[in-house]
């Protein structure tokens, strides 16, 4: 599903975020990318999701290799994906509901299928009680919900979250994390970036710690 | 349909987002039906006047005056040629004393004219050509002008040919004027599209990383320059029929004054289609040069 091999990614000025990373993830498994901050997780996850180009070596995505797809393609492979942001990157002047309405108002869907479908996203997250609020007025747990609310009402078939639990306290994470092993279950390939590496233990999901922008054996 | 029903919605909320600023969008209007109106308006009054001009400078008119000395037998022999010319259609005489009397009854003259002791006015024919052809009216001046006794052959329409002629420079210095104050609305518009894509950005960037095409970014921000534009439009052409109409009530008083009937037509239906199809591709134009060097800007490299 994701095969990323040899990547290098050079910053100008220098600074070299990975250095020759290979990683597999086969379709419907559950992924997570540990380290510490500045590991170079978070460059992985944009490299993946085409936001930034590799220096050198090749991404492959549903066998689509990202380096041969033009400018045109790139909105449509970012489709396939659910994203879920360190910063949340919400639209502050825009209602929840209009918040999830975007990837949908994006892919062209029309107005009653995205009322249907948002209801459905907002309700797996639990806030469906909230459709008329202002992210502003969430709480932090409830803003990270909407985030995920919004990577999933698309059905992706990639979920990659970036430190998803960041700030939050453990029940919450414990809750946030519940919430992608229960897509995982149903087929979602999902692709973890954290450092707390707290939340792995008891999922068995695979892991893979980057250290330094380089894999670390372990 | 939802890929109508898509563009209806984001036509909706442009004008919405239009209606939101009162102030900005009324400048903005305000900005396009000034800079619209003038080389319209320009466009209108030379039309007209040239249309006016054109219209004199066919009529065939040639007048004919032959020298004070001239005698009886003489003017007749010229008049007989010129009956027999092939260029000319109609000849009318006008011998120097009802030439004299006309002219003291018509320019209210009589007082001057009665002091002088001799008639200064010379015999006269008025001929009219065969075709209103240019060349046909300056051949037959020059023909006649060589005759003996002739004194002065004169076009009465060479004025009106003269006026065309500059009409035809005016023409085309309001192309001009109008090329460049159509580049100064593209600017506008660059500028207007420029700062609603700031306060626009997050949406801009999140709606990119969440596979948003450039067209689907760039729509709100076309219609909300088409719109804008189209605005500026329709008030150019409302300018335009206020200014025609004041001009026109100014110009009738003239027109009484010289006896004939001159106005200004205001645009036609197709003049002022085309003037809101212009406004509104202006506004698309700026709107798009400036979404896309925006898109250009944020394109990860």
């Amino acid at each position: 599903m994701i095969s990323i091999s040899h990547v290098c990614k050079r910053y100008l000025g220098g600074y070299e975020a990975l250095h020759d990373v290979s990683l597999q993830v086969e379709p419907g498994e559950m992924v997570f990318v540990t380290g510490h901050s500045g590991a170079g997780k978070s460059t992985l996850l944009k490299l993946v999701a085409a936001i930034e180009r590799p220096t050198s070596g090749s991404i492959v995505i549903n066998g689509q290799n990202l380096a041969a797809l033009g400018a045109g393609a790139i909105p449509y492979l970012r489709r396939n994906f659910g994203l879920i942001f360190q910063d949340h990157k919400l639209l502050f002047d825009r209602s929840v509901f209009e918040n999830v309405a975007l990837p949908l108002e994006i892919g062209g869907f029309a107005r009653r299928e995205i009322r249907r479908r948002v209801r459905a996203a907002l309700d797996k997250v639990g806030l469906l009680g909230r459709e008329k609020a202002l992210p502003i007025t969430l709480s932090g747990g409830e803003q990270q919900r909407l985030c995920i609310a919004r990577a999933i009402v698309n059905r992706p078939a990639i979920l990659l979250a970036d430190e998803p639990t960041g700030n939050l306290d453990a029940a919450y994470a414990e809750e946030i994390v519940g919430m992608f092993k229960a897509f995982n279950q149903v087929g979602v390939t999902v692709v973890i970036a954290t450092h707390d590496v707290s939340l792995i233990g008891r999922l068995g999901a695979r892991s893979v710690h980057l250290d330094h922008g380089r894999i670390a054996v372990r | 349909m939802n890929w109508l029903l898509a563009h209806f919605d984001t036509l909706r909320e442009s004008v919405a987002r239009l209606v939101s600023q009162p102030l900005a969008t009324l400048l903005n209007v305000a900005v396009f039906a000034i800079a619209l109106s003038l080389p319209a308006g320009l466009y209108v009054g030379l039309d007209s006047l040239s249309r006016f001009s054109r219209q004199i400078s066919s009529e065939p008119q040639v007048s004919v005056f032959m020298a004070l000395g001239a005698g009886q037998d003489e003017v007749a022999a010229v008049g007989q040629r010129l009956r027999h010319h092939p260029d000319v259609g109609r000849v009318e005489f006008v011998p120097r004393q009802q030439a004299l009397e006309r002219l003291k009854r018509s320019a209210g003259l009589s007082d001057v004219l009665a002091e002088l002791k001799d008639n200064p006015l010379p015999d006269a024919f008025v001929v009219t050509a065969q075709e209103p052809r240019a060349e046909v009216l300056e051949r037959l001046r020059a023909d006649v002008a060589g005759w003996p006794k002739v004194e002065h052959v004169q076009l009465d329409s060479d004025w009106a040919r003269k006026l065309d002629a500059v009409l035809r420079v005016g023409e085309l210095a309001v192309g001009v004027l109008g090329i460049l104050l159509g580049v100064a609305l593209v600017a506008v518009t660059f500028n207007t599209i420029r700062l609603q894509i700031l306060t626009r950005r997050d949406e801009i960037e999140v709606s990119k990383l969440i596979g948003a095409t450039n067209p689907f970014i760039r729509r709100p921000f076309l219609y909300h320059g088409m719109m804008q534009g189209l605005a500026g439009g329709l008030a150019a052409w409302l300018l335009l029929l206020i200014g025609v109409a004041v001009v026109n009530t100014g110009l009738a008083d003239l027109a009484t004054l010289y006896g004939t009937s001159l106005r200004i037509d205001g645009l036609s239906i197709r003049d002022g289609g085309l003037l809101l199809l212009l406004s509104a591709g202006l506004g698309w134009l700026g709107a798009w040069l400036s979404v896309s060097r925006h898109l250009w800007q944020i394109e990860p490299r």
